[in-house]
């Protein structure tokens, strides 16, 4: 594996080119012939009863086709994991960006001069706002049919915590709180229906994350077989785990309103829009409580989070689930008590967001280890080194950690040296002069790869050889932005000794590659680049036949250079003579990959198991500058070490860490929905701030490669990592440059300024 | 609403088009023109995905009427370098990985250029300042802005 043609390096990404000219097509480009422009109609309340809904006024505005409500859709509700998120709500609106009707016009402007005319009336009523009323006895149920507003509850026992806090010198007990995070994918949510399209019922176009989940969707709300629903996924223009539910919701209603006019419908939100309507991710409320020896060793933790589920159950229960594994940290602790709980309110419903459910559990935890270091009167990173996972560590759920290589101590050395930490934690840690002060703080983090036992993890993939030697992959899996045709291109470009512009990575299409689950957890470099270089090894292998039968040569092939070559080095022939030789002698060049994700195991009354397969680390350590005046921070460096197995586009693991580090400074610091009482008040950039190229700090990303046993070329993953550990390291820099501590997010200027947040009570 | 004729250059081309005096560069470029390049993202000049150089200059097409076009040069990211001869920027974008979505990269490398035009010799912060009303949600933006800086400084490989 030393000299490695295509993986491990920096190639350029095959669809950049497209993208840099501005032909590269996303949802909103396409045209089809007498294509509709659809419309939705959201409620005025996040709770309410839906009184009445006159759309005549809609209907008779020239140029409408079609105006639609619940009642007309032949299956309103669909979901993941439990399917209870209604494409359009029928008695009652139970979040803000609830929908209500649905409408399709000739042209943009019509559609939207038709649904200022839908009348709609409503009986306002008072919601739950807060998951900690909702979680009470006899509180209003927000779903009907429930008999209590949880949507689930994950405990993990391990050891005896009674006993653990007995022995402790030192317990803590701290609460936490994090926020609403909107995705923020540049791109808003844009997708066209084409109805009776060649042989299937309707064809579905446009930023699809999840192609299967949303076919899935569709498929069940027009009552048809999975056969007659095709999702083609084009361009996307980010995603970052926010392109599933809401799109299968738009692609519900234009397919519904695509078969009842027989014309194509397109539908693209608005900034506005997008924000009001589409899920977040999960605030949480965490409590914990945490006991310590005096020489630093962990004795036992406590932890009870509670995540809002918002209206529907969406991914809670997953979500939710990364929590438990991931809630402890990295750390051994002999006695473990966690429980973990979603539930329902009449909040924006939350989901997947890159980073999933670590993020809130990571900034609670890694804050409350530096709080306990300073109690205990040792460094932050001494403290973590005493009790962080080392090879052969048994982890909280019991999961001996020995089939991968364990290597804290190396993210933590390396980010540490590269920003200078010990120098300038001393530096910092003395009284500073001026209104200016800075402080540096670190987190570290495991996190399980792909899905773990949330559900079960294959994917599969088509490696078709062209008789020019010119080679097609198909996938499920998508390209969101993060590289991913590139990447794959690049395994099988090194399986089969091709360069990548004789490869082609189609986008996915449900009709024709094999269903590989979703792009999400970070998987789709381990389980994608898996299937499809098994799929490469099948027709490499079909080749090496043929060539010893065809050209008569004995001994091993080796594929390189687009050619075949004998061990001796001479050249056999071209790769695309071989390929058309074969293809000419009957041979045939395409296979099928399968990849199963090795076996995990966990039992849901104990959290004890095998959750995860294998897992990543990584450290980040932040610089900050307080404006002590202001309360203004500025992160002005930021070390971010990762280890990602094997990198197989380096280049782009830099981009993911570049990119996952700013969005996390962005969610530590100032992006903020503005929501009160299940209204969403910043609905566009102007207000719901992200950070711009001058918000972001100086970063080193350090890839760190320990390859894996079972990835491809012993790649793991990156994606999410990235964002779960810039919020502490941030909280804990601030805490040392201030000398006060938060414990809650975001950290803006009043926070940081006068210790709460002046725009609600908190 | 009266239409109002307005003749303009776009990526070289004269145009003639008749719009109500309300209507937007953006949908004029987008839907009549067919300059799908130019993206909308917030439609109230936040993001920047709608940049289009306007007689050199970057602005954001979703807040120009396009009666305001009258006479003026337009430069979609369509228009810039050709087929076989990519701009050093976009050429700087692809070497330097800068692009992730790709959502935001016609407009950032618009405002790029126009920085560019004006300035060949950049510093990192004249960079992030010339691209600072261009969101980007991917990348972080710092291998964009090892890309300007190398098309500036012309290590580019061609
Ligand atoms: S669409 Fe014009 S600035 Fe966002
Ligand atoms: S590359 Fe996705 S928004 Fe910039």
């Amino acid at each position: 594996m030393n000299d490695l043609k295509q993986v491990n390096k920096s190639k350029k990404r095959v669809d950049a080119k497209a993208k840099v000219t501005g032909k590269a097509k996303f949802g909103a480009d396409l045209k089809f012939a007498n294509m509709l422009y659809g419309k939705v109609v959201r409620t005025k309340y996040p709770y309410a009863k839906i009184k009445n809904v006159d759309i005549s006024k809609a209907e008779a505005y020239p140029g409408v086709e079609v105006v639609m409500t619940a009642k007309d859709i032949p299956n309103n509700t669909f979901g993941v994991i439990i399917q209870n998120q209604r494409v359009l709500a029928e008695d009652e609106a139970i979040y803000i960006g609830d929908g209500i009707v649905m409408l399709a016009a000739e042209s943009k402007e019509a559609a939207e001069e038709a649904a200022k005319l839908v009348e709609i009336e409503y009986e306002e009523l008072k919601g739950i706002h807060d998951p900690l009323e909702s979680r009470k006895p006899d509180a209003q149920l927000v779903m009907e049919g429930t008999d209590s507003n949880q949507v689930v509850h994950h405990p993990l026992r391990k050891g005896d915590v009674e006993t653990g806090f007995a022995e402790a010198d030192l317990i803590l007990e701290r609460e936490y709180s994090t926020h609403y995070i909107e995705h923020a994918y540049l791109e808003p949510e844009a997708v066209t229906v084409v109805p009776n399209e060649r042989q299937t019922l309707v064809s579905v176009y446009g930023s699809v994350q999840n192609p299967y989940a949303t076919r899935d969707a569709v498929a069940r709300v027009l009552e048809a077989d999975l056969s007659q629903v095709r999702i083609i996924q084009d361009n996307m223009g980010g995603s970052f785990g926010g392109k599933d539910e809401n799109i299968s919701s738009m692609a519900a209603r234009a397919a519904v309103m695509a078969l009842e006019t027989d014309r194509p419908v397109q539908m693209v939100n608005s900034r506005e829009e997008s924000i009001i309507e589409s899920y977040k991710r999960h605030p949480y409320n965490l409590k914990y409580k945490v006991g310590a020896t005096k020489e630093g060793k962990l004795t036992a933790m406590e932890i009870e989070a509670v995540a809002d589920s918002g209206a529907y159950a969406c991914q809670t229960p997953f979500v939710t689930w990364r929590s438990v594994v991931q809630a402890t940290g990295p750390y051994e602790v002999p006695n473990v008590k966690t429980d973990t709980y979603g539930f329902y309110t009449n909040n924006p419903y939350t989901g997947a967001m890159r980073g999933y459910g670590s993020p809130p559990t990571c900034f609670a935890q890694e804050s409350l280890m530096d709080e306990l270091a300073e109690e205990l009167g040792m460094k932050p990173d001494q403290l973590r080194e005493k009790n962080m996972y080392r090879q052969g560590s048994h982890t909280a759920s019991n999961q001996k950690l020995d089939n991968h290589t364990v290597s804290l101590q190396e993210v933590l050395d390396k980010a540490k040296e590269s920003i200078n930490y010990d120098k300038k934690y001393e530096e910092y840690s003395k009284e500073q002069t001026g209104e200016k002060k800075r402080g540096i703080g670190l987190a570290i983090s495991y996190r399980g790869v792909s899905l773990g036992a949330e559900a079960i993890d294959t994917t599969g993939g088509i490696v078709a050889v062209q008789k020019d030697g010119s080679i097609i992959l198909y996938c499920g899996l998508a390209e969101n932005g993060q590289g991913l045709r590139t990447v794959f291109s690049q395994v099988v470009g090194e399986e089969l000794g091709v360069n990548l512009d004789r490869i082609t990575y189609m986008e996915a299409d449900t009709s024709v590659a094999p269903e590989s689950g979703s792009t999400v957890a970070s998987r789709s470099t381990f389980m994608g680049g898996n299937a499809l270089k098994k799929a490469a090894k099948n027709v490499k292998e079909t080749m090496i036949e043929f060539a010893k039968e065809e050209y008569g040569v004995e001994g091993e092939i080796i594929f390189k250079d687009n050619a075949l070559y004998t061990d001796s080095g001479k050249k056999i022939e071209d790769f695309s003579k071989v390929a058309s030789d074969a293809f000419h002698s009957g041979v045939f060049l395409s296979s099928y990959g399968w990849y199963k994700a090795p076996k995990i195991s966990w039992d849901e009354e104990t959290g004890q198991g095998r959750p995860y397969f294998t897992y990543v680390y990584g450290c980040q350590i932040a610089e900050v500058e307080v404006d002590t005046g202001t309360g203004q921070v500025k992160v002005l460096n930021m070390a971010a070490a990762h280890d990602v197995g094997k990198a197989i586009n380096p280049a782009n693991v830099r981009g993911q860490i570049y990119g996952g580090v700013v969005m996390a400074v962005g969610h530590a610091l100032m992006e903020d929905l503005g929501f009160s009482d299940g209204f969403i008040n910043h609905t566009n950039f102007d207000e719901y701030l992200i950070p711009t190229a001058k918000d972001i700090p100086d970063i080193d990303a350090i890839i760190v490669e320990n390859p894996d046993p079972a990835g491809p070329y012993g790649a793991k993953s990156i994606g999410e990592p990235t964002v779960e550990l810039g919020g502490a390291a941030i909280n804990n820099a601030i805490a040392l440059a201030t000398g006060e501590r938060h414990y809650d997010l975001p950290l803006n200027l009043e926070r940081v300024l006068i210790g709460r947040d002046l725009s609600r009570e908190g | 609403m009266a239409k109002v004729k307005v003749e303009f250059k776009v990526n070289n081309r004269e145009v003639q088009v008749e719009v109500d005096p309300t209507e937007r560069l953006l949908d004029t470029l987008r839907e009549r023109l067919n300059l799908t390049g130019v993206k909308e993202g917030c439609a109230v000049g936040e993001c920047g995905a709608c940049t289009v150089l306007f007689d050199g200059e970057a602005i954001n097409s979703c807040l120009i009427p396009t009666v305001q076009a009258e006479g003026k040069e337009v430069l979609t990211i369509e228009g810039l370098g050709t087929e076989d001869e990519l701009d050093p920027l976009q050429q700087s974008f692809i070497d330097y990985q800068a692009v992730q979505c790709g959502f935001c990269t016609p407009g950032m490398i618009l405002s790029a250029k126009a920085l560019l035009n004006k300035n060949s010799s950049p510093t990192r912060e004249d960079i992030k300042g010339a691209i600072d009303g261009n969101l980007c949600r991917c990348t972080g933006y710092e291998q964009i802005i090892q890309a300007v800086q190398n098309a500036a400084d012309g290590e580019v490989e061609a």
